[in-house]
């Protein structure tokens, strides 16, 4: 049921995961690189009215409208700073394709699977819900992120 | 690929179409017209659905057709006469074959009582009818309930039959006979229902199965029978095949080598499978890869995806287009230059590609309008009234979803119709008209829309009793003066119903406010017109098509975004003295001596407001189903346009006050305000409108400032 066994399903015979590292609101995250569809750059986004301050609006993806999330904003880090690296994530999950704005994209690591550790119990709030592990990198703690559940919660719900 | 799945989807599709057929053909006997050959047609269209359901195992459908079909055959060979009481057993028994298909493709059931009573009257003109002896018929001889299962024949036949004549008939199948949905073991075991049947299938003709490509059907089949029926019999199976198979049919008398096998043609496998029984299950396999070679068909069945694929690459095919032709315009080229009119030129066939595409999508509302006529008959029925529809325009072509979504509106509105609008029979002599109330329904093209008309000549709508009842409910206040029009559009308010006993057809509990909203949804709108005595006409105005919309570009705090046309009533520039401050928030437009809320866009969808040194208002009027007429204010108008839908919910979800996305010329996208929701939003009070997330405010310069250019990539 969880992410973590799904990956498992699918994983390379070594047990090996890639994940795709950015930087989002001073923090690392990282996410599975098959969720990952392209990097852009920053483009226009049209706002939507009365949005969560997380969404920015919606972009066009080659004709198709996708929402384009703040990631750092869903953590509760804050808004993105406008800055000429910020780089948008298509990230995609069964049929939802959507944007995610992040600081930068610095890596893309590949890992023993065995060496992702559940996030702490302790943890509360927005990062409880999107966080599906830890890793542990040269540079530090990246958080993997557990995009089905972000994605749901940032959905509007229907009329 | 073709699954069973396919083939069903097929057989629906077909019965269809045979459906359409067979109303076709009854509405011309209807009109007075006697010929054989309309006969002939509905007998052959009812034949088809009968043989069609029997693959499926369709039983009560096979039940109920073949009773159908024996009282077809009756007047196909005058042992019936087409009296007018057995008109109307034809046509109802057509309403109850449509009735019955419709069940078996939405695997629910019917009530079998109505099916029995439906059976029974079949039978009761059987009976009347005074069969001429001596006309040897198969259908006559009582057969209830037929399982055509395929290739699983019953061979232990009737052997007792007098006169037992042997015939061999030997059949070769053309490549169209697959084509065209037909399938020997079928054919077969109509004629195992004449008697006893031996087959013999000759596989000598057939390829090598590594052959690169089987392109003709290689299968003879010969087959012995023993029947008592004559030749005429063994033809009427292969009555529908004519022409698309070599037969012969040959007495045992004449032609005494019956099972001779027919020398293959150039063989590299002579391997003659000379089988006694059921035809061996490859017999389907081989014409499966017969498509080529076929004769050319006037239509062709496309799967619906493909289509859509193909629509969706034309929306963007549009946007780039309107993208470079923007591009093109910012560098001012001198109006001569080769550029210009290559841009010009390849608007022109993108358009044109446009409207082939949506020509595909276009569809006759014949099937919708014939389905009408069953309503109306079924309704009046229900009520003890007489009606009869009469459909204008039927070949008008709308969008195949718009006709889809269309049904239910419009079924709702013909029963009303007949329900309400026309008088019973003692009340319409009364008032000196025909006792048979008529119902037309039309359909036409204008600007860029389908009318839809439904018209009575029924009593009109009693204003008096509207107005009365819709102050008891509580929908306008008491006293209020009203004009005619604004009567006769109170019945279209959520929660009126005039209805005194409520009926079992239109009296739902379901008014014509979902009528309304129906067809709002469809981005179209619904009227009434009605005059006392004389009958009720609704018009529903709808736009050809759900892919793109006519919309006005607007810009409100920076931001661009697009207005249905359909909403849209006038852009109107107050003067100061027109404009009424209500309240601290609220304003009125006074406009023709009308007054009408002001609703501020911007800060309803909580955009900052842009500031413009231009202190005049613009204003949009706007129609909307809660408050009437009201007043969008607006930065400014740019222009009226084609745009192509892209909803938003397929990646993120609905959004208050927004129905829909495109993508403009520069890439950007626009939402498209939906009017209705933008005022129950503004309604609800701006406290609830205004909550602390209000996100483009905070983000201040990053996102605020509308549409910024493309950052980098």
């Amino acid at each position: 049921m969880t992410k973590v066994q799904t990956m498992q399903d699918t994983a390379s015979p070594l047990g090996e995961i890639e994940l795709v590292v950015f930087c989002s609101g001073g923090q690392s995250f990282s996410l599975d690189i098959r969720h990952v569809r392209e990097i852009r750059g920053q483009s226009a986004v049209t706002p939507l009215p009365h949005s969560p301050e997380e969404v920015l609006g919606v972009m066009n993806l080659r004709g198709a409208v996708i929402p384009v999330f703040d990631l750092s904003s869903c953590f509760g880090l804050g808004q993105t700073e406008q800055d000429a690296r910020n780089v948008i994530m298509i990230a995609m999950n069964d049929t939802r394709t959507i944007g995610l704005l992040v600081q930068s994209v610095s890596e893309i690591v590949s890992i023993p699977h065995a060496s992702i550790q559940d996030a702490p119990a302790m943890l509360g709030g927005p990062a409880q819900s999107h966080i599906s592990g830890l890793i542990q990198l040269a540079e530090g703690m990246s958080r993997v992120i557990d995009l089905p559940a972000l994605i749901q919660r940032r959905l509007p719900v229907p009329a | 690929m073709a699954g069973p799945d396919a083939f069903r989807a097929l057989f629906f599709e077909e019965a269809e179409d045979l459906l359409a057929t067979l109303s076709d053909e009854i509405a011309r006997l209807k009109s007075g017209e006697r010929d054989n050959e309309i006969v002939h047609s509905i007998f052959r269209a009812v034949h088809s659905i009968k043989g069609g359901a029997g693959a499926f195992a369709l039983d009560r459908l096979v039940g109920f057709a073949h009773r159908y079909e024996t009282v077809l055959d009756g007047l196909r060979s005058d042992r019936l006469s087409l009296t007018s009481d057995l008109l109307r057993v034809v046509e109802r028994s057509a309403d109850h074959l449509s009735v019955l298909v419709e069940a078996a493709r939405s695997e629910t059931d019917t009530d079998p009582t109505v099916t029995a009573a439906a059976l029974a009257v079949l039978d009761a003109c059987l009976d009347g009818g005074a069969p001429t002896p001596g006309v040897p018929s198969v259908s006559v001889e009582p057969a209830p309930i037929f399982a055509f299962a395929p290739l699983s024949l019953d061979l232990d036949g009737i052997d007792d039959a007098p006169a037992t004549q042997t015939f061999t008939i030997r059949f070769r199948p053309h490549p169209a006979l697959y084509d065209n949905g037909h399938e020997p073991a079928l054919l077969i075991a109509g004629l195992a229902d004449l008697g006893t049947v031996r087959t013999e299938l000759d596989l000598s003709a057939l390829p090598d199965w590594t052959a690169a490509a089987i392109t003709e059907p290689a299968l003879v089949w010969t087959i012995r029978l023993d029947t008592a029926a004559g030749r005429s019999a063994i033809e009427d199976v292969f009555e529908f095949v004519e022409g698309l198979c070599e037969l012969s049919v040959t007495d045992e008398a004449e032609c005494p080598s019956p099972s001779e096998p027919i020398p293959a043609v150039e063989a590299d496998m002579p391997a003659p499978a000379a089988t006694t029984g059921p035809v061996p299950p490859i017999a389907p396999t081989a014409p499966a890869t017969t498509s080529e070679g076929a004769p050319p068909r006037p239509t062709l069945r496309v799967d619906l995806d493909r289509i859509e694929r193909l629509f969706n690459a034309v929306g963007e095919l549009i946007i780039n287009q309107s993208m470079i032709a923007q591009r093109v315009d910012d560098l001012q080229l001198h109006h001569d230059t080769d550029m210009t009119s290559h841009v010009e030129s390849y608007r022109l066939l993108a358009r044109d590609i446009q409207e082939a595409v949506m020509a595909i999508r276009a569809q006759p509302v014949k099937p919708l309008f014939q389905r009408m006529s069953r309503i109306v008959r079924e309704a009046a029925d229900g009520t003890g009234k007489q009606a009869q529809l009469v459909m204008l325009g039927e070949a008008t072509e709308v969008d195949k979803t718009v006709v889809e979504r269309l049904a239910d509106p419009l079924t709702h509105m013909v029963r009303n119709s007949v329900d309400h609008g026309l008088e019973s029979p003692d009340r319409r002599i009364a008032a000196g008209k025909d006792p048979v109330g008529t119902i037309w329904l039309s359909a036409a093209h204008r600007s860029g829309s389908v009318i839809i008309t439904i018209r009575d000549d029924g009593a009109g709508l009693n204003r008096e009793k509207v107005l009365r009842v819709a102050v008891e409910k509580g929908l306008v206040p008491a006293g209020a003066e009203l004009s005619e029009s604004e009567i006769d559009n109170l019945i279209f308010m959520p929660g009126f119903s005039t209805a005194s006993a409520a009926s079992l057809l239109s009296g739902r509990g379901v008014g014509l406010d979902v009528v309304r909203t129906a067809v709002q949804a469809l981005g179209g709108r619904v009227g009434i017109t009605s005059r006392p005595g004389k009958g009720t006409e609704f018009t529903i105005a709808l736009p050809l098509t759900l892919a793109v919309l006519d919309g006005m570009l607007i810009s409100v705090g920076g931001t661009s975004m697009i207005v249905p046309i359909a909403a849209v009533l006038e852009t109107i520039r107050p003067l100061a003295g027109d404009v009424q401050q209500i309240g601290p928030e609220e304003r009125l437009l006074s406009i023709r001596g009308r007054f009408v809320p002001i609703i501020d866009l911007a800060e309803t969808l909580g955009f900052p407001r842009a500031a413009t040194d231009d202190p005049a208002m613009l204003l949009l009027l706007v129609e909307t189903e809660a408050r009437g007429t009201c007043a969008l204010l607006v930065d400014r108008v740019h222009d009226q346009r084609q745009v192509v839908i892209k909803g938003l919910e397929g990646n993120y979800g609905q959004v208050a006050g927004v129905s829909a996305a495109t993508v403009l010329g520069d890439g950007q996208i626009a939402l498209i305000l939906d009017p209705d929701g933008i005022v129950a939003q503004s309604q609800s009070g701006p406290s609830q409108l205004a909550p602390p997330q209000a996100a483009p405010t905070e983000t201040g310069n990053s996102q605020a400032g509308g549409p910024r250019a493309a950052a980098l990539t």
